[in-house]
């Protein structure tokens, strides 16, 4: 085998690790980044829900309690998300959650990390939407939330508006080029500075190096492209700085492999994980309420009948984020959309509530649905138990993989999700407008697009995994820039947030590179600039 | 079927099919008794039992036949589970086994006589087949993750016509496709709506909006 080498090896090409490995090798730095998921592009996007299509760019990770869909691709969950792209608001950096103290460390702020959000709304770039960019999903959230006396916004995105078709297929990447996922940006221009980005390359184990002036060591496979799970090859990087950011399912799994070899890691990694709180239901609209409350028609005469119709994320109520308000009574309403595939989760009208006769009939009326996510202040209290043999999880189907966390509500996350339910209900039922169908968790549990939290930035050791400038504690030169770092859930989506620690995270990284003897630029401009 | 067997289908959904590539395997649990005539009548009466369907032809006992139109069996689910792509084909004999023998506890428990020429799940009520089916889904039960994975995997037939590209089977008129009214894409197979918004203010966002959108 022979030994290579790089200054700086990225694991994980989303938000948490474009973003570095753009700044590196811009800078002048040698950076590798190993990237566990195939590589596509637009003309492999395709408009199908065929299996074996999709579900090679996106994974459903069944844990004890929790689902987690994820991206699996070059690009990341940027190839597959919606693009809504949101700051969080200011309370959520003030939170204390369970532990009753700050969680995030004091040098983070919503006003010290502005500066960044605005450097990632300019690169990406982030648009913002008007009224007539609002689905009629979003419509009816929108018109519904007026008549019930609440605020209604359109979702700012990280859309180019005019290319966008309004297809809703955004989860099998965007075959318009509309969505500026990270393919259009921090990437290739990471690639025009030398970057070398390696497709179905998975990490498995950062050691130790004992090549002098490397300081780890990073073991990977490299997968067959028509079944991941299985291996052609293997090797080893040495590299001066590690990042990880294998997402906040993928990384600690990582680091609790390697903690042995790395002679011990914090405790905190593989704790507080977070689903973000999220919370999907379905309301199932009547017609003629839709034109008789609200006022609504489209031009072939319906009054809604939208569901498959637009973007997935057009609009959202900010009207429950009072920062006065209590812990676990804040949240944001998001109009969303999911392909049929999640379609047997919807509860129907009475016992059983979710599969037989009852549901088939509201199948029926899917084009009525108005899918709705509300995003929620939870308890951080996931945790992640036996690593598995390679990877994050057990891959069991291409898209399908069996996780090792454990997530089990606690009363407050519970709490959290019944005053959201019930503000729903307010908005939606009100006057008979439809009727809201939660979730149904026997099936799957609870579902999260939006992971975070598995090795933490903060300030107290014992509570946090990385410094508030995204090191490992005890690991000089080893990152974490993904969700993972995210201390607390959001109340947003969170690719923004994690977009915008990534940036901040960057000047210890460039610290920690030049320490290590590697002459580099400052100063580097956005991509594309 | 005792509890170790069971477990053992479990390890064998969860654990082993990662090693499995497509087409083959070679394992116990592939090769269980029941006969591929009856591990389709239980799977198709299981997936008629999530989204049900009208009876195929007159006597038909294994779609039961609550309602008019079509569900899972029409839709296709068992060529979806049985399809190449998915590596639970080998397990279906196992799986249907495992559905059957918790049908003859529950028939024994309400001392439900099932007829023998059918298999046991087959032989149940379509309202007996609900109450079993709820009951897999029990958080403590054993084998609930099976039957997550099973459900699921119906839903896609119906929901998604996952084996199949969306546009051939829009074409072909897929039953589930049409049941939820999936729209139409343009002559060149992909999806877009010109019309897609109602085009005028329809709230007051709220007061504490940054430029960009963002919550202040
Ligand atoms: C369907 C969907 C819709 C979403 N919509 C939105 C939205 O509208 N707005 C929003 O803000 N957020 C949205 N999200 C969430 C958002 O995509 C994620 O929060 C974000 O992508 C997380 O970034 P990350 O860098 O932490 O991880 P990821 O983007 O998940 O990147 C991690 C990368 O690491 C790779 N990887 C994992 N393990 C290894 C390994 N061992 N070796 C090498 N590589 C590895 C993965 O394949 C992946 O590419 C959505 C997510 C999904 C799935």
């Amino acid at each position: 085998m022979t030994v290579q080498t790089t200054d700086v090896l990225v694991i994980g090409s989303g938000f948490g690790g474009a973003i570095p490995a753009y700044y590196l090798a811009a800078g002048g730095a040698r950076v590798t980044v190993l990237e566990r998921g195939p590589r596509a592009a637009a003309a492999d996007f395709t408009h199908s829900m065929r299996l074996g299509t999709y579900n090679k760019i996106v994974d459903v990770i069944q844990g004890d309690g929790v689902a987690v869909v994820a991206g699996n691709c070059v690009g990341g969950g940027s190839v597959v998300y919606f693009a809504a792209s949101l700051r969080a608001p200011s309370f959520v950096f003030e939170r204390h959650g369970s532990l009753g103290r700050r969680l995030w460390p004091a040098a983070l702020t919503r006003a010290a990390l502005d500066p960044w959000y605005d450097r990632v709304e300019e690169a990406l770039p982030v648009t913002r939407t008007d009224w007539p960019d609002v689905s009629y999903a979003g419509g009816v959230l929108a018109a519904a939330c007026r008549r019930a006396g609440h605020t209604c916004n359109p979702v700012p995105v990280a859309v180019d508006t005019s290319a966008c078709t309004n297809c809703n297929w955004m989860l099998s990447g965007c075959r318009f080029d509309a969505k500026r996922s990270l393919l259009l940006n921090y990437l290739p221009a990471a690639e025009a500075h030398g970057a070398d980005i390696r497709p179905l390359h998975e990490a498995q184990t950062v050691t130790p190096s004992p090549l002098s002036g490397y300081r780890y060591a990073v073991g990977y496979t490299v997968l067959d492209p028509d079944d991941y799970s299985c291996t052609a090859q293997a090797g080893v990087i040495h590299a001066k700085v590690v990042v990880v950011a294998a997402g906040a399912v993928g990384t600690p799994v990582i680091l609790q492999r390697s903690a042995l070899l790395l002679g011990g890691i914090p405790a905190a990694v593989g704790r507080y994980f977070s689903g973000n709180g999220d919370r999907v239901s379905v309301a199932d609209i009547v017609e003629d309420k839709a034109r008789t409350l609200l006022g609504l028609s489209r031009p072939d005469g319906s009054a809604y009948l939208g569901l498959p119709v637009g973007r997935p994320i057009t609009a959202a109520t900010y009207d429950h984020l009072d920062p006065t308000a209590p812990e676990y009574s804040r949240f944001t309403l998001q109009q969303i959309y999911f392909p049929p595939l999640t379609n047997l989760l919807a509860q129907a009208a009475g016992s059983p509530a979710w599969f037989g006769v009852e549901k088939r009939n509201m199948r029926a009326r899917w084009r009525s649905w108005l899918t709705l996510l509300a995003m929620t202040e939870d308890d951080n209290e996931g945790t992640f138990g036996v690593v598995p043999l390679t990877g994050s999880f057990t891959r069991l189907a291409p898209g399908l993989g069996q996780g090792t966390m454990t997530y089990h509500p606690t009363s407050r996350t519970r709490g959290a999700w019944d005053r959201a339910d019930t503000a729903l209900r307010d908005i939606l039922e009100k006057d008979g407008l439809s009727r809201v169908r939660p979730w149904s968790e026997g099936v799957a549990d609870t579902v999260t697009a939006h992971p975070l939290g598995s090795a933490r930035i903060g300030d107290d050791p014992a509570t946090s995994a990385l410094t508030d400038g995204h090191e490992l504690r005890g690991h000089s030169g080893l990152f974490v820039t993904d969700g993972a770092a995210v201390p607390t859930s959001l109340t947003v989506n969170p690719s923004l947030t994690i977009a915008a620690l990534a940036e901040r995270s960057v000047a210890t990284i460039v610290t920690r590179t030049a320490d290590a003897g590697v002459a580099l630029r400052r100063g580097v401009p956005l991509p594309g600039r | 079927m005792t509890g170790p067997d069971r477990r053992s289908v479990l390890k064998a959904l969860v654990a082993t099919l990662a090693a499995l590539s497509v087409g083959g395997l070679d394992s116990p649990v592939a090769a269980a008794s029941a006969s591929e005539s009856w591990t389709t009548q239980t799977l198709e009466a299981f997936a008629d039992t999530l989204i049900p369907g009208q009876r195929r032809f007159p006597g038909d006992v294994v779609v039961a036949g609550a309602v008019t139109g079509p569900g899972a069996v029409q839709a296709g689910a068992i060529g979806l589970l049985a399809s190449p792509e998915l590596p639970v084909a080998p397990l279906l004999p196992a799986i249907a086994a495992l559905l059957d023998a918790r049908a003859v506890a529950y028939a024994a428990l309400r001392l439900i006589w099932l007829p023998p020429t059918r298999p046991p799940f087959v032989g149940l009520s379509f309202a007996d087949r609900t109450a079993l089916v709820g009951g897999l889904f029990d958080p403590d039960d054993l084998d609930r993750p099976i039957w997550q994975v099973m459900s699921l995997l119906v839903g896609l037939a119906f929901d998604t016509a996952g084996q199949q590209d969306t546009v051939e089977a829009l074409g072909q008129g897929h039953p589930g496709l049409a049941w939820l009214r999936f729209p139409e894409p343009d002559p060149d197979g992909l999806w877009r709506f010109p019309d897609f918004s109602y085009g005028r203010p329809l709230a007051v966002p709220h007061p504490n909006t940054t430029a960009s959108g963002s919550p202040a």
